[in-house]
């Protein structure tokens, strides 16, 4: 017996082709002078898959159809030298397809055997995405109404380096043995009748004809020879803690704490200026938040930041009341009226371009030109540095510095600063 | 860190400190598919850690991480509800191989697509009953950003002490929202302990040998052979139908997780307190702010931050049973941690202030209180 089965006996119906397949794996791997430990086989759902216990080598058995992917996980894992051979049916591949182009297209160094008895021979023989039309199965009697995928070249297409197809006959061990020596992805196809259900329902089928007339004819296709995928070097990283710290350089007068809404709309850097004030905040010695609300779109519709600064540390981020509302554009007036109209004091900073009605409210009003001074894109900064400036509730040259020092710092229009910046 | 306690004040999201936390623990493997609001996540680990491959979908995500921790890596992975639907069964088979990863989930409010940029806590009864056959799958919840850091290393520990998947639990307004925090504080983190198996015995994947888990050898090993199989077997590993082996080995896996996941909360407990607020995840900030609010009005009341949602500690019981009444506070409709506990009925002694589309308020959880 060989030194990679554990049992003669494979656990298949008599006649089943997955027989063949077996024994030509494992007369590939002794041609190639493998030991069993150097091999992992990656068993898919389905009648070829009860076939882990009769192998020496390392096996792993998952789910139906996602062995190409539990495989490729495992191939790129390893260190290069071990061979991860994954069985699959044709039901496995149909479900599991997108795993099989994807390890084709990273070319996961990788060997898949397609088991394609063009039925799902575990459950009754049912009709899967390899049926060629004509073949009859339990749910097609009259025979598949449907074309067949053509999985070599659909993995060929994906950027396999390899594809074959074989008939499960005789002693195709050679092209298992050069598939397996692909350093890459590599898919065998291998047609077989399962003995249960295609014969039952195609007695006069032969498998070489079936094959000929489906345009299942068996041959070696080389792709593209590249190197196979392998996982980064694990080099050491900056973490991610390695940044500048917030100095606090400045005082701030407030008493308890003061929550601010920026409402404007996505694409005019509302978040980023509202990340900025609260550091701003940061640097006069306050605690704050940043929440941010917006839509899934990322450069169409409303964004609203909601800031939260305070001597005392922040346990709940949300805004129930705000103290200060900015809105700069229609959209961030739309998402902050509720709150603008809920407020019994402080004050609303419009932009005076807003062509709506004044909302009612209990705050203070005050409308300014932010986009015309500033431009959309820096509206929703220019008038926090007004707010700020105007409140008192930090010293603007906070603000501004954290803004110079900033990613954006060069590209906010030299006046918007120079304009809170003393002479 | 700690070697320097000078005070290093900064402004970041809760991701940043999960994704550093995540990779000093020892992650070594980020597999993403991109979700809203889990893409902060996927980004720093980009940045931050040894390896990063995007998946084409996330059940080749889960199935990638299960290859990736066979061959003896540490991968994560972070979503939401939509992704971690596509991604159960495959979390059942690294549960039935026993293979540790960890997963991040940020929840997000539903159903369906929802509303991928609202913050939710809706997703614990999902976790809940994820497994085939109820058994627990363990489920660390993050409660503020001491827990961003905290909680990843103890839940990758976990992960590879019981040889499984474990849940992260966060949500959008976590991992999305930015906050103060003095870096000088944090605590160093030490990389996760974790040993192979090296003995000259035939190793055997699934023997347990009086521990909770077995020892863990990477499939590969140039000694040993290595099975893997999510059907039910024996301890080495070949698929068996019921055997008394085989389904020994089935229960281990339930008592494994019971016995072995750490049981963590914040207690708050006030002498005289009649009240005990319960709550988790990113309500723990307007439970503590309301707590402290009815305490400066001198009105009693006692706070159980639970960390460890699944499985279900003793403790969380004990706790509550101290108190003549209990407001459980969580963004849900349904009150999901309060059914977890207590089933569709829970007792009339507990209370639920609920949300969805919004953060419950510290008023709303005082006025349980005080109701």
């Amino acid at each position: 017996m060989s030194d990679f089965l554990t049992t003669p006996d494979f656990p298949y119906c008599k006649g089943c082709g997955h027989h063949h397949v077996a024994r030509n794996t494992i007369k590939a791997f002794e041609s190639l002078k493998a030991r069993p430990l150097d091999v992992v086989m990656v068993t898919d759902i389905g009648c070829h898959g009860i076939v882990d216990r009769c192998f020496a080598t390392h096996t792993v058995h998952g789910l139906h159809g996602r062995s190409v992917a539990v495989g490729a996980g495992i191939a790129m894992g390893l260190p290069p030298g071990k061979k991860v051979v994954v069985y699959i049916g044709d039901g496995g591949a149909t479900i599991g397809l997108q795993h099989i182009l994807e390890a084709a297209r990273l070319n996961v160094d990788l060997t898949v055997v397609v088991h394609n008895n063009m039925l799902y021979g575990m459950t009754g023989g049912q009709p899967s995405g390899l049926t060629p039309c004509g073949f009859r199965t339990v749910i097609t009697p009259e025979g598949s109404p449907l074309p067949k995928h053509n999985l070599p070249q659909l993995a060929l297409d994906a950027g396999a380096p390899y594809a074959s197809r074989v008939l499960g006959t005789g002693d195709f061990s050679a092209t298992l043995r050069e598939a397996i020596e692909v350093e890459g992805f590599a898919l065998v196809e291998v047609l077989e009748l399962c003995t249960s259900y295609a014969t039952k329902w195609n007695p006069e089928l032969k498998l070489r004809e079936l094959a000929q007339e489906a345009g299942h004819e068996p041959g070696v296709w080389r792709g593209e020879a590249r190197p196979a995928f392998r996982l980064g070097s694990g080099a050491e990283r900056e973490s991610l803690l390695a940044m500048e710290a917030v100095a606090a350089r400045y005082e701030s007068p407030l008493e308890g704490s003061l929550a601010v809404l920026v409402g404007g709309s996505a694409g005019e850097g509302v978040q980023r200026a509202a990340e900025l004030f609260a550091q701003a905040a940061m640097a006069c010695g306050l605690h704050a938040t940043k929440k941010g609300r917006y839509p899934v779109t990322v450069g169409v519709g409303f964004s609203v930041a909601e800031v939260i600064i305070s001597h005392e540390p922040i346990l709940y981020h949300g805004i129930s009341g705000a103290d200060v509302v900015i809105a700069t554009s229609e959209d961030g007036l739309r998402q902050t009226l509720g709150h603008i109209q809920g407020m019994q004091g402080g004050t609303v900073w419009l932009d005076a371009s807003l062509d709506l009605e004044a909302p009612a409210t209990a705050a203070e009003v005050q409308a300014r030109d932010f986009r015309g001074h500033a431009g959309a894109r820096s509206a929703a900064l220019y008038a926090l540095l007004t707010f700020v400036q105007e409140s008192g509730v930090f010293p603007v040259e906070a603000l501004v510095e954290t803004v110079r020092a900033s990613s954006i710092g060069k590209r906010v229009p030299a006046k918007v600063l120079a304009a809170f910046t003393p002479s | 860190m700690s070697e320097t306690t000078v005070s290093r004040p900064a402004l970041l999201d809760g991701s940043r400190l999960i994704v550093e936390a995540c990779a000093r623990a020892g992650v070594d493997t980020y597999v993403g598919y991109p979700i809203t609001p889990a893409n902060l996540i996927y980004a720093y680990s980009s940045q931050r850690l040894p390896a990063v491959l995007p998946a084409p979908d996330e059940i080749t995500a889960l199935q990638w991480m299960a290859g990736l921790s066979a061959a003896g890596r540490l991968p994560m992975t972070a979503t939401s509800f939509p992704g971690l639907a596509l991604m159960v069964e495959s979390v059942n088979m690294a549960y039935m191989m026993e293979l540790p990863m960890l997963l991040i989930l940020v929840q997000r409010m539903g159903p369906s697509t929802g509303t991928a940029t609202a913050g939710a806590q809706g997703d614990l009864l999902l976790l809940q009953g994820m497994v085939s056959g109820g058994y627990p799958l363990p489920a660390l919840c993050i409660s503020d950003m001491d827990d961003c850091w905290r909680l990843p290393p103890i839940a990758l520990q976990t992960a590879v002490d019981l040889r499984g998947p474990v849940v992260l639990l966060t949500s959008k307004e976590m991992a999305m929202t930015q906050r103060d925090l003095d870096l000088g504080q944090l605590e160093d983190i030490e990389p996760v302990r974790r040993a192979f198996y090296d003995e000259e015995a035939a190793y055997r994947p699934y023997a347990a040998n009086g521990g909770r888990a077995p020892d863990f050898l990477p499939v590969g090993d140039a000694r040993h052979q290595v099975r893997l199989t999510a059907s039910t077997h024996d301890t080495t590993g070949i698929l068996q139908h019921s055997t008394p082996e085989a389904l020994a080995n089935t229960r281990r896996l339930q008592e494994k997780v019971e016995e072995g996941t750490p049981v963590l909360y914040d207690l708050d407990e006030q002498e005289g307190a009649e009240t005990l607020v319960v709550t988790y995840g990113i309500t723990a900030g307007a439970a503590r702010e309301a707590v402290a609010g009815l305490r400066a009005e001198g009105k009693a009341a006692s706070l159980l931050v639970a960390k460890t949602i699944l499985p279900a500690p003793n403790a969380t019981y004990e706790i509550m049973d101290r108190h003549a009444r209990v407001v459980v506070a969580e963004e849900n409709l349904q009150g999901q941690f309060a059914r977890l506990l207590f089933g569709q009925r829970p007792p009339d002694k507990v209370t639920v202030v609920g949300s969805i589309g919004k953060m419950i308020r510290p008023d709303e959880i005082a006025q349980a209180v005080t109701a």
